[in-house]
């Protein structure tokens, strides 16, 4: 009975310190990161859903247009254009509070992306 | 007297620039020509009506190829066929455009100041039936289109001439389709102005976008997209098809075709390219 409890305990121990680790441990968050980032690139590239290709340069995409400035620029890593990761993601859900005339849809403002999916393509444009 | 006229005419000046119609279609359209002439400046201007192929020289050669053997010459000749079928009574649609043969298409639209109202070819088309007897045909491709075809192909080489008559009523209808042309919207909150005035020129993935001045020089049009969804292969459709389909692009409810939506937006956007020569019907991608 003891024995017992002292198992569940060390395991309960166990998993709160895991629990704890996943978001401080490199390792975990960047599993976690990478499946966001990978996922929002597919949403990005997406006809259906961001279409972001229809505007904007982005490596790996094909036949990009060109109404919108490059998202992958060589050297210049989006991190220091949008020091402020919630002033990209102000830009993505709603493009019209930085530019009331911008031909950029409104992907959130307009229910085009829902927040998780938004929250993706954050994901994934910030580590351009 | 004289007071109540100076404080209505500064009331008006207030209010015009805020309003931002002021309705003034011959500055519109200057200023609108100048827009275009001055980005694309080697472009001459008669040659917007060329389309995108006025400012794409890669895509342009392709498409003179296709030129020398239209695919909307058969189309052409069934509108030249039906045009002079007679109807059950006996009398054709010459009856209702004597000119028909010598071009008319320049002249449309007009606003009927009897109607109120602004007519385009199509509608007058299917008023010819009406009075006739006949039922009205579909207004986005068929026969209509290929009615408009043969009208089109008649009137080459005359120079676009809509009148905009200063009356409040036709006013209202060219205020209602210059705000069309320039309001954001559907879903992914765009405007014809958006893709057609402020970006002509620039690519939308892999299109690149043709400028609105000559748009409308040469409609109906053929599109290889329409033909290849065309069970026959007729890849004819009118002006008011192509307006519902960039509608739909940017997830915006299309209006019906000849509605007073439509015909509001073809009146403000033919105006803008008065001058410019008809050259329909068109072959499009
Ligand atoms: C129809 C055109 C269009 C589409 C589609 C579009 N954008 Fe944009 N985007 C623009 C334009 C134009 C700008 C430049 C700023 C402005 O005019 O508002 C811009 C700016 C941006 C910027 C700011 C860049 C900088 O360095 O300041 C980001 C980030 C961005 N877009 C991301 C996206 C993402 C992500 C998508 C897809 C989910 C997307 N855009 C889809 C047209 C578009
Ligand atoms: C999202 C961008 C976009 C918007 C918004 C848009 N269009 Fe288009 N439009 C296109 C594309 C792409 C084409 C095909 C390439 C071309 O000819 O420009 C096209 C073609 C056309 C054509 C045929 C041009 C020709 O030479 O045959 C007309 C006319 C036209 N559009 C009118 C409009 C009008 C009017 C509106 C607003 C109701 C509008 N468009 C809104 C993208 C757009």
């Amino acid at each position: 009975m003891r024995h017992t409890a002292k198992t569940i305990s060390t395991a309960t121990t166990v998993a709160a310190l895991l629990g704890t680790l996943a978001f401080s441990l490199p390792g975990i968050s960047i599993a976690e990161d990478a499946s966001a980032i990978a996922e929002g690139k597919k949403i990005a590239f997406n006809k259906k859903k961001g279409n972001c290709l229809a505007c904007h340069d982005i490596k790996g995409g094909k036949l990009p247009g060109n109404i919108g400035p490059a998202l992958s620029i060589e050297g210049v890593a989006m991190k220091d254009r949008f020091p402020d990761k919630s002033k990209l993601r102000a830009q993505i859900f709603d493009s019209r509070s930085a530019n009331p005339n911008t031909i950029m849809p409104p992907f959130g403002a307009h229910e085009i992306l829902s927040d998780a999916e938004l929250d993706k393509v954050v994901e994934y444009i910030y580590s351009l | 007297m004289k007071k109540v006229a100076v404080i209505v005419s500064a009331l008006c000046m207030l209010i015009a620039p805020l309003a931002g119609i002021a309705a003034n279609p011959d500055q519109d359209l200057k200023n609108f020509r100048k827009h275009f002439t001055e980005k694309f400046s080697s472009v001459p201007l008669q040659d917007f009506t060329n389309g995108v192929y006025s400012v794409d020289k890669a895509s342009r050669e392709q498409w003179e190829a296709f030129e020398d053997f239209p695919p909307y010459e058969i189309f052409v000749d069934k509108g030249n066929v039906l045009f002079n079928k007679a109807f059950k009574n006996g009398k054709t649609y010459a009856s209702c455009f004597p000119k028909a043969k010598k071009g008319i298409k320049q002249n449309y639209p007009f606003f009927d100041k009897k109607r109120g109202e602004v007519v385009t070819l199509e509608l007058a088309i299917n008023e010819c039936r009406k009075k006739n007897g006949e039922k009205p045909l579909k207004y986005k491709k068929g026969k209509m289109a290929h009615l408009s075809a043969y009208i089109a192909y008649k009137s080459r080489g005359h120079k676009g001439n809509v009148k905009i008559t200063s009356t409040p009523e036709s006013m209202a209808w060219y205020d209602r389709g210059k705000k069309h042309f320039y309001a954001k919207r559907g879903q992914l909150n765009m405007s014809c102005a958006d893709c057609h005035y402020y970006n002509a020129g620039n690519k939308i993935r892999a299109d690149i976008l043709s400028p609105a001045l000559g748009h409308t020089s040469h409609f109906p049009v053929y599109r290889n997209k329409w033909s290849l969804a065309s069970a026959s292969g007729d890849g004819m459709g009118t002006l008011h098809r192509r307006y519902g389909g960039c509608n739909k692009q940017v997830r915006a409810k299309p209006f019906k075709a000849q509605s007073k939506e439509y015909r509001s937006l073809e009146y403000f956007h033919t105006f803008m390219s008065n001058g410019l020569t008809m050259n329909g019907p068109g072959i499009r991608k």
